[in-house]
Order: C-alpha cells, then sequence, then structure tokens
C-alpha cells in the first residue's frame, strides 16, 4: 500500500514509495538518512524532531511523510551553506549546547522564528523556543546564541558582500 | 512508536472528502492539524483504518469578520489566531486561549477545528467557545447544519457531530458595547494542559453586569459552562463580594478529579481565584 510522496529537501527534490503510517521523521532518518533531526520523546512533547516545513517550525514526529507531498522541508543538515550559517556559528560560539541532542530541533526552530522576527527580544526568544526543551543548559546559552545569530544575520543584511546575490 | 496500518485519502473538496466519510463510516477519522490524532494513533489509543487528511481543501483556514459575527475557517491555525491583529484588538478572550494552547510548534499545526471536534475537557478552545456562545456551521451528506455551541459538546472526546459531518466554521458574536473578555489558565509548565482554565465573556452597562457566560477547562468530564457563577454575576455590580461568589460558585460546581495536576481540593480552590481574576480582568478590558 504505498504511496509516491514528491517533495523538496533541503532544495534538492527527493521522491520516495512510503507507507501512510511513515511519520516524518522515521522518513527523514530512515528513509533519508539524515540523521540530525533527533527523536526524544513519544509524546509530541521534546521539539528534538523539529523541522521546517514551508518555512514553518513543526514538530516531524506528529505529520505522516505523506502529508509532506509536494512541500518544501529543511533540516539541520541544509543550514550549512558557505560555512556555518549564523545560527550555527551562535550556539558554536556562545556556548549553546551541552550534550548537543536538542540543537538541531533548537536551530529549526529558532531558523523559523528569525525570518518571521528578525531583531527578537529576550523574551520573545524564549516564547519561540518554548516548545523546545533541553536538559542540560538551563537556556541562558542557548538565548544568547539564538541572539548573536540574529545580530549577525542583521549586519549581513546591512553589509552587502561580494557573494550576495543582487536580485531585481 | 508506529501507528497502526490505516489507508490515507487527501481530498481536494468538502465533498469528496464527505463522500469518503460517508462509505467508511466508523472505520474513517478526519485527519486535521494532527496534534491529538497522530499521538493517540502513536499510543494506539486511536486505530482509524481510514485517514481523510483535509488539509488539502482550500478555504477552510481565514479569520473574517462580517456584518454579524466573526468567521474563522475550522482549518485555521492556532499560530493564525494568535497573530492576528484583529483577533488581538477586538477579541480578547481567544487571543488569551490561542497563546496558552501546547506551544509554538504545536500551533503551527494544530486547528481551532481539531480543538473542538476532539470535544477534550482538557482542550482551551472550548471553555472559550461556550463564554462566547459561539455557532458553529458543519457539513453532512445533507448540506449545512448550525449548530450552538451549548448543543456540541456531548461528553468526553463526543460531539454532536455525525460521522460523515465536518466542522467548517466557528462564528463568534461581534463584541458589542461595554463587552470585555478573558481567558486565564493554569499550567504547570508551558505548553502543558490547564490545572484548571476559566474563560468569560461579559457585557456591563452602567456598572452592573448584564450577561456573563463561563466556561471551564478540564475540570469536568466534558467541557462545561459554570452557569451558578454566572447567575451570581448577572444583574449586580461587579464587586470584591460579587466576584468571591461567583468564585465559590464555579468551585461547588465544576467536578474535578485528583491527579498528577493536583487534588480535587486544590482544583476547586483554583477554580475559585482563577474565576474570580478572569472576572476582573474582563471587566478590566470592558473600558479598554
Ligand atoms: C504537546 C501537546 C500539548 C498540547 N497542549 C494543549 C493545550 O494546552 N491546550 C489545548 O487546547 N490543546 C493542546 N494540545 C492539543 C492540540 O491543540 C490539538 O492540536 C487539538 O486538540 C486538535 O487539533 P488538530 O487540528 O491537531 O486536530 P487532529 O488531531 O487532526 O484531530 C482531532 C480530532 O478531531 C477530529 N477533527 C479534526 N478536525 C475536524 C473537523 N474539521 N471536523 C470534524 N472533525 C474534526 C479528528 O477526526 C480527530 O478525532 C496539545 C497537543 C500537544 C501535542
Amino acid at each position: 500500500m504505498g504511496r509516491t510522496v514528491k517533495l523538496t529537501v533541503n532544495g534538492q527534490e527527493v521522491s520516495r514509495e512510503v507507507e501512510p503510517r511513515l511519520l516524518l521523521v522515521h522518513f527523514i532518518r530512515e528513509d533519508l538518512n539524515l540523521t540530525g533531526t533527533h527523536i526524544g520523546c513519544d509524546t509530541t512533547s521534546c521539539g528534538a524532531c523539529t523541522i521546517n516545513m514551508d518555512g514553518k517550525a513543526v514538530k516531524s514526529c506528529t505529520i505522516f511523510a505523506v502529508q509532506a507531498d509536494g512541500r518544501s522541508i529543511e533540516t539541520i543538515e541544509g543550514m550549512a551553506q558557505n560555512g556555518l550559517h549564523p545560527l550555527q556559528e551562535g550556539f558554536w560560539e556562545k556556548h549553546g549546547l551541552q550534550c548537543g541532542y536538542c540543537t538541531p530541533g533548537m536551530i529549526m526552530c529558532a531558523n523559523a522564528f528569525l525570518k518571521e522576527n528578525p531583531q527578537p527580544t529576550e523574551e520573545e526568544i524564549r516564547w519561540a523556543i518554548s516548545g523546545n526543551l533541553c536538559r542540560c543548559t538551563g537556556y541562558v546559552k542557548i538565548v544568547e546564541a539564538i541572539q548573536y545569530a540574529a545580530n549577525k544575520i542583521q549586519a549581513q543584511a546591512a553589509q552587502p558582500s561580494e557573494t550576495k546575490e543582487v536580485v531585481a | 512508536m508506529i501507528p497502526g496500518k490505516f489507508e490515507y485519502f487527501a481530498p481536494s473538496s468538502v465533498k469528496e472528502a464527505i463522500g469518503l466519510l460517508d462509505r467508511y463510516g466508523e472505520d474513517a477519522k478526519i485527519l486535521a492539524g494532527g496534534q491529538s490524532l497522530i499521538p493517540a494513533m502513536r499510543f494506539r489509543l486511536a486505530q482509524p483504518e481510514i485517514l481523510v487528511d483535509i488539509n488539502r481543501i482550500e478555504g477552510l483556514d481565514y479569520i473574517r469578520e462580517l456584518d454579524d459575527y466573526l468567521a474563522i475557517g475550522a482549518m485555521t491555525r492556532e499560530a493564525s489566531l494568535e497573530k492576528s491583529a484583529l483577533i488581538s484588538q477586538r477579541y480578547p478572550l481567544l487571543a488569551d486561549t490561542a497563546k496558552v494552547i501546547a506551544d509554538p510548534l504545536v500551533r503551527n499545526m494544530a486547528t481551532v477545528g481539531g480543538n473542538l471536534a476532539h470535544a477534550d475537557p482538557a482542550n482551551d478552545h472550548p471553555a472559550t467557545m461556550l463564554a462566547y456562545d459561539a455557532t458553529l456551521v458543519a457539513e453532512g451528506p445533507d448540506g449545512d447544519t448550525i449548530i450552538g455551541i451549548d448543543d456540541f459538546f456531548l461528553g468526553l472526546f463526543e460531539t454532536s457531530l455525525a460521522k460523515d459531518q465536518i466542522l467548517k466554521e466557528i462564528r463568534l458574536p461581534k463584541p458589542g458595547p461595554g463587552s470585555g473578555g478573558a481567558y486565564l489558565k493554569i499550567e504547570r509548565k508551558v505548553g502543558d494542559y490547564a490545572v484548571v482554565g476559566v474563560a468569560i465573556q461579559l457585557t456591563v452597562e452602567n456598572g452592573t453586569v448584564t450577561a456573563a457566560r463561563i466556561g471551564l477547562t478540564n475540570v469536568a468530564g466534558a467541557p462545561m459552562r459554570a452557569k451558578n457563577a454566572e447567575a451570581a454575576l448577572i444583574g449586580n455590580a461587579p464587586t470584591g463580594d460579587i466576584l468571591e461568589k461567583a468564585g465559590q460558585a464555579a468551585a461547588a460546581e465544576c467536578e474535578p478529579w485528583s491527579d498528577l495536576r493536583g487534588s480535587e481540593e486544590y482544583k476547586r480552590d483554583m477554580v475559585r481565584i482563577v474565576t474570580k481574576r478572569a472576572i476582573r480582568k474582563a471587566v478590566e478590558r470592558v473600558g479598554a
């Protein structure tokens, strides 16, 4: 009873036959071998499996792969382009992780959030990541990492570099 | 955990979806945001043989203020309610509610229609829609049916929707002069279901409460109205004494049980206190 799904994953088209009950997180990890997206709980509570689907941060453990047909998803593997993404750099610079298990979910959540709200306050950041659990850091360093990324993205936008494409 | 096997349909119109529900009857379930249904399927608490995914149907996701009422499409996500300027300006009770449902990731998927159709007394929208005196529009093989919210919740996970009916729209009366509302919820942590929640919508004219509806979250086997508390308010000025009376009435008429979120006694007392606070907040908003 397979169904063919076609979707864009980190900018690349993929097409696979899947069983309807296959959860998107299992599709990402097992069919696509993108194991950066983690599974932390069985209750839609922890956010370790957070990805972006059509630009929105969602829990990939609570979506069937068939629902992603025709959609565009982004996982942690799609973040680093020419070097680390500012969010990845922020987590590195600000020590936004200890064990690192929640980090891909945190980054994907923050990625969608910063696109909607590029200059957030600390409170807004805390609100945005309230569905992502971290049991190591106490969140302070994670918030700083996201602030770092927000500032860096702003600075990059303000300062045109050679690599930046000009869109007419 | 992996859900049981099912056959999946993604119809592109309400009519097509109703046809599927009609054909498969008890074996079929609607999939909306999936944020209650998929967790239940993973625990095998739900094992539908057929899933009718209504996410591909266009035109069920909107927030529109018309002449007589606010119309909300059943597939409107919680995140859209939370971010709507219209709702935060004119429907503060609904704005309060959307902000405290689950967490931002769940709210990107979860729908207001699914929240009501699920009829979980732990969900927050039922109390809010009871307080608003909302009207629901459902479509079935025989066309549209209009359902008053007081007739909608029949019990735990049970509504008056037939198996082949789809909830399409939620209508809220437009706020009249002197109206105000608020939702207050006690939760153990961000994103958790309520220990207790109180929704109130009221009208104050010349210092007297002339209309009030109160809904309670997670303190009975089904979503409920606190009618004795409403009666304690109506016809009176919202003084401290009257608020205490309303709070005590709500505490007496709810039916909480002891569990991980607290003892029955604790929950009753929280209903008393949160009812008072919610009324006070709603009254403050009348002026605003
Ligand atoms: C971690 C977590 C925390 C949560 N915390 C809260 C909370 O604090 N407060 C709260 O209110 N909710 C909470 N929820 C529940 C969440 O809001 C659900 O999304 C909501 O209860 C159901 O909406 P849905 O769109 O996801 O529906 P689904 O899960 O898709 O469906 C739920 C049920 O409703 C039926 N249904 C759905 N849409 C329709 C329709 N249009 N017509 C007829 N039947 C329909 C389905 O067949 C199913 O039986 C939480 C969920 C999670 C995972």
